[in-house]
């Protein structure tokens, strides 16, 4: 027998070794955990979790485990996997996917005195399948080196106006409140408007990547003006309290700013699912200051104050479109036709 | 290891051959005829298992989503397919030519840091493409410092080059996907290409002329081979391109996906980017021409590069050097700067105690998923050398469709298949327990098999392509059986590529993100999903330690890889 022979003997027995330390140390991440009480979180939100997750263990002795990712690949998950799911709570960050949860029937309704109370109807489910736990408040953002207070614009539509030609950045049509923005643009003022408008958008407008982009091209002159969501703006404000960019509480005057949210619901097969509602009811009320707080996000709980920072410098008396979360799911898909239809990339 | 290991098992003389085969040879033919029909047999089951969760997506092309294509064709659908093919000329092209390069460079010269540069040019191969990008936007993007000085010396209007555009994603995927080719080019240049050159050049070729007629030929399936790889790359991305604000198929299947939520047809989208990818492999395939080259002797000992001085020298080296830094140096610096001021900073990096966690989550999968892509490889290139049944041979092309997917979409297929598998093993009785099914590390693995098999296989067929047809047929008049060949002549003699194989499945692995995202069970974090997480949110600089870790521990198995082909290269 030759050396070559014997060598790859070696080999394929240290694979095969290496293989089942593989599936033997993976056992071990998956296993662990006794009888105590856990509720499994799928989620679409990073965040802050992990505090308010901590805290609410604390109070409660319910031990709380997540696996996040993106919203729609997660709902893909928990549809797929059915029965078996190992999803107790399913959160996102935008109500569409909440709304297209809801509908594949992932969701089982609650029924919960305290959430009924802690969250605006406007905020959750007409059939009480899955509630807003934090407010995203999509609006208006502009240069306050190169605008006057009287000269920003103060509705979505005056972005369109050939006059701001060249002057706004906007996130693109891949981005889910992008995509919410226009659904509540079709449901409010119907298609033909919307379309004029989104048309606008796309002639005037620097189309970017993400909202830091858009916020941080606007402090560097690239344009005057842009539309993102309000804890961006906040958070480049907490590192530098000077930085160039202000915000409006946009269409006040009219169907009020649009908000999107970041709820969750209780899965139809959850293991336990009073234990689930436990802890939804909890980010509602105790954990609303935490959960929504360390994001600079609002609290969807009208008893609960927003953060210090939100509230200094935006200011949280603003008047909310309060088109239903769920309307606003139903026509993103018409949004993203409508954006396609127009150009707007 | 010694050069004597390193040869194949000499031919027995004739005489004691005959002496000893004549009285087994009927035994022999029927083993033959058994392992003859068995080992096309395995290339389609391997084909089967891979091809499950693509044909769970492909389901629904029954039934066409009409509307949606129309709609598509009339508004995005033209630009997309333009500008992906664009990007993928662009990047093929440019991959080649640096990788290639590059390569020849490196092995046919000594000059100044030679050495070192040869396995440091490899490095960027531990960069994540989505990573890079980031970088380049932030450094030199509008609202990045370059751009930021350039209009304080010029002027507010002054014109710079549109980083975030077509052109800007064709140099980042170039510098981090270059490593493919360089690595596959080197590793013939080190086997049969560099010593039929030398042979070439000594019996009068010019430079030229043995370049075009006998290593360029040599070379060109391994070139070929990278240039495949890196296109399929590409091709699946979508967070990179979507940076650079270019409007891909890919980028159109998401938005279709995610914003309309009609799943079906998001799959018949990531159909049409299979047909796309089949393209890219005929393309390939076409380059690597009809001629198979065999080598009898066994395996090349290389190229014997000739020294450069003087200023030839230097520049060699400068050339080498003006890759590396804006690939792999510059943007490593910059995101340790971003990793030291987070990390002083009053948030610090989340999460940073779990390091441990991630990082030993991180290693089992990329030598697990390394381990099981470059055994189905061997078994698929080999199936492929002892039978000549064509349904066989399309199945081994077929298995390497995972490739030509996202892996979001190829993510979603196989929790299907899993599913489907398991309520067909609940109608038997033997359901699998909980969610085994999905949210296990079983299923990862198959993911990730099915999604790197296509590079494992690739490096693997270049490795057992260049052993001459003879010595696999002499080995076989011998009275060894395929495995037996497979393990004492095969393996051996490609084990350069072998190794390569799992290398760049294992790097790969550890950049992977969309998959692990999707598929991993409970708990199980590893350094993409750390740094995914950091990132998602926007929080691009916080994510800086966590993409930093990924190319460190990246840089193990390349640094590895590289030391093996020195010591090749420097082998008696």
């Amino acid at each position: 027998m030759s050396f070559p022979y014997r060598r790859s003997a070696a080999t394929a027995a240290s694979a095969g070794l290496l293989l089942s330390l593989g599936l033997a140390l993976a056992a071990c991440g998956a296993g662990g955990g006794g009888s105590e009480q856990v509720v499994r979180v799928y989620t679409g939100r990073h965040y802050d979790l992990e505090e308010a997750f901590a805290r609410f263990s604390d109070e409660t002795g319910i031990s709380v485990e997540f696996l996040n990712g993106s919203d729609s690949e997660l709902r893909e998950r928990i549809a797929a996997e059915g029965e078996d799911t190992q999803a107790d709570v399913f959160m996102t960050v935008d109500a569409a996917n909440l709304a297209e949860a809801a509908d594949e029937g992932i969701f089982a309704p609650l029924d919960s005195q305290v959430l009924d109370e802690a969250v605006p109807a406007s905020l959750r489910d007409p059939e009480n399948r899955w509630f807003g736990l934090s407010i995203r408040a999509r609006t208006i953002v502009y240069s306050t080196e190169r605008l006057q207070q009287d000269e920003v614009p103060t509705h979505y539509a005056d972005l369109a106006d050939p006059a701001w030609q060249g002057r706004v950045c906007l996130r693109d049509s891949s981005n889910t409140y992008t995509q919410s923005l226009v659904a509540s643009l079709v449901a409010n003022r119907g298609e033909e408007e919307a379309r004029r408008i989104v048309a606008g958008w796309a002639d005037n407008a620097e189309i970017l990547a993400n909202d830091v982009l858009v916020l941080e091209s606007i402090a560097d002159g690239r344009c005057d003006v842009g539309i993102t969501n309000h804890y961006y703006l906040a958070r480049k404000l907490e590192e530098d309290p000077d930085f160039p960019v202000g915000l409006v509480w946009a269409e006040q005057d009219g169907d009020g700013t649009h908000v999107n949210i970041s709820g969750a619901g209780v899965t139809t097969y959850a293991d336990d699912p009073e234990l689930a509602q436990r802890l939804i009811e909890w980010l509602a009320t105790d954990g609303q200051a935490t959960f929504a707080g360390g994001n600079h996000e609002l609290p969807v709980n009208p008893g609960v104050a927003a953060d210090d920072l939100v509230t200094e410098r935006f200011g949280t008396d603003f008047v909310r479109d309060d088109l239903n979360a769920a309307e606003i799911g139903r026509r993103n898909a018409d949004a993203v036709r409508l954006m396609d239809d127009v150009g707007y990339r | 290891m010694s050069a004597t290991a390193d040869a194949p098992p000499r031919p027995a003389g004739p005489g004691a051959a005959a002496a000893d085969s004549a009285p087994r040879s009927v035994q022999l033919s029927a083993a033959d005829r058994v392992s003859a029909a068995a080992w096309p047999a395995v290339a389609v089951l391997a084909a089967a298992l891979v091809l499950a969760p693509v044909a769970f997506l492909a389901g629904g092309l029954l039934d066409p989503a009409v509307e949606v294509w129309q709609q598509q064709w009339r508004t995005r659908l033209p630009g997309e397919l333009l500008q992906t093919a664009g990007l993928l000329v662009g990047v093929g092209v440019g991959t080649v030519l640096l990788g290639g390069a590059l390569a020849w460079l490196v092995s046919a010269y000594r000059f100044p840091g030679s050495r070192i540069l040869a396995w440091a040019l490899v490095a960027p191969l531990a960069v994540p493409g989505y990573v890079l990008g980031f970088v380049v936007l932030s450094v030199a993007g509008y609202t990045g410092p370059i751009q930021g000085s350039w209009r304080a010396a010029f002027g507010q209007t002054a014109r710079f080059a549109d980083v975030e555009s077509l052109g800007g994603a064709i140099v980042v995927f170039t510098l981090v996907l270059y490593p493919y080719v360089y690595l596959l080019a080197r590793a013939a240049l080190a086997d049969q290409a560099g010593t039929a050159n030398d042979v070439a050049r000594s019996l009068g070729a010019g430079p030229v002329e043995a370049m075009r007629r006998v290593t360029g030929p040599l070379l060109r399936p391994a070139i070929a081979a990278g240039a495949g790889l890196v296109m399929m790359e590409t091709l699946t991305d979508y967070a990179t391109v979507q940076y650079f604000g270019v409007d891909t198929v890919s980028v159109g299947l998401f938005r279709i996906w995610r914003g309309t939520f009609d799943r079906d047809a998001a799959a018949e989208f990531a159909i049409l980017l299979l047909v796309v990818a089949l393209l890219v492999v005929a393309v390939e395939r076409a380059l690597r021409g009809r001629a198979r080259f065999g080598q009898a002797g066994g395996a090349g000992a290389g190229m014997t590069p000739r020294r450069l001085t003087g200023w030839r020298g230097a520049l060699a080296t400068v050339t080498c050097l003006a890759v590396l830094v804006p690939a792999f140096l510059a943007p490593v610096t910059q995101l340790g700067v971003w990793a030291v001021a987070e990390a002083a900073g009053p948030r610090g990096t989340p999460l940073v105690s779990r390091f441990g966690g991630y990082l030993a989550n991180s290693l089992v999968l990329a030598v697990t998923a390394a381990v099981a892509c470059v055994v189905v490889a061997v078994l698929l290139a080999n199936a492929q050398r002892f039978s000549s049944w064509r349904p066989g041979a399309l199945a081994v092309r077929a298995a390497t469709a995972g490739y030509g997917l996202p892996g979001p979409v190829l993510a979603i297929g196989v929790v299907l298949a899993l599913v489907a598998l398991d309520a067909a093993l609940g109608l038997l009785g033997w359901g699998l327990p909980g969610a085994v099914a999905t949210g296990s590390f079983v299923g990862l693995v198959y993911a990730y098999t099915i999604r790197f098999l296509a590079p494992a296989l690739g490096a693997v067929e270049a490795g057992i392509g260049q052993v001459p047809d003879e010595v696999t047929a002499s080995a076989r008049s011998l009275g060894r059986r395929p495995a037996g060949v497979l393990a004492a002549v095969h393996l051996p003699l490609a084990r350069t590529s072998v190794l390569t194989a799992a290398v760049i499945v294992g790097i790969d692995a550890i950049k992977e993100l969309p998959i692990v995202l999707l598929l991993r069970p409970f708990g199980f974090d590893t350094l993409s999903v750390w740094t995914y997480n950091l990132a998602s949110e926007s929080r691009f600089q916080q994510a800086a330690l966590p993409a930093l870790a990924i190319v460190a521990v990246a840089l193990v198995p390349v640094l590895a890889l590289a030391g093996y082909h020195r010591r090749l290269g420097s082998r008696p």
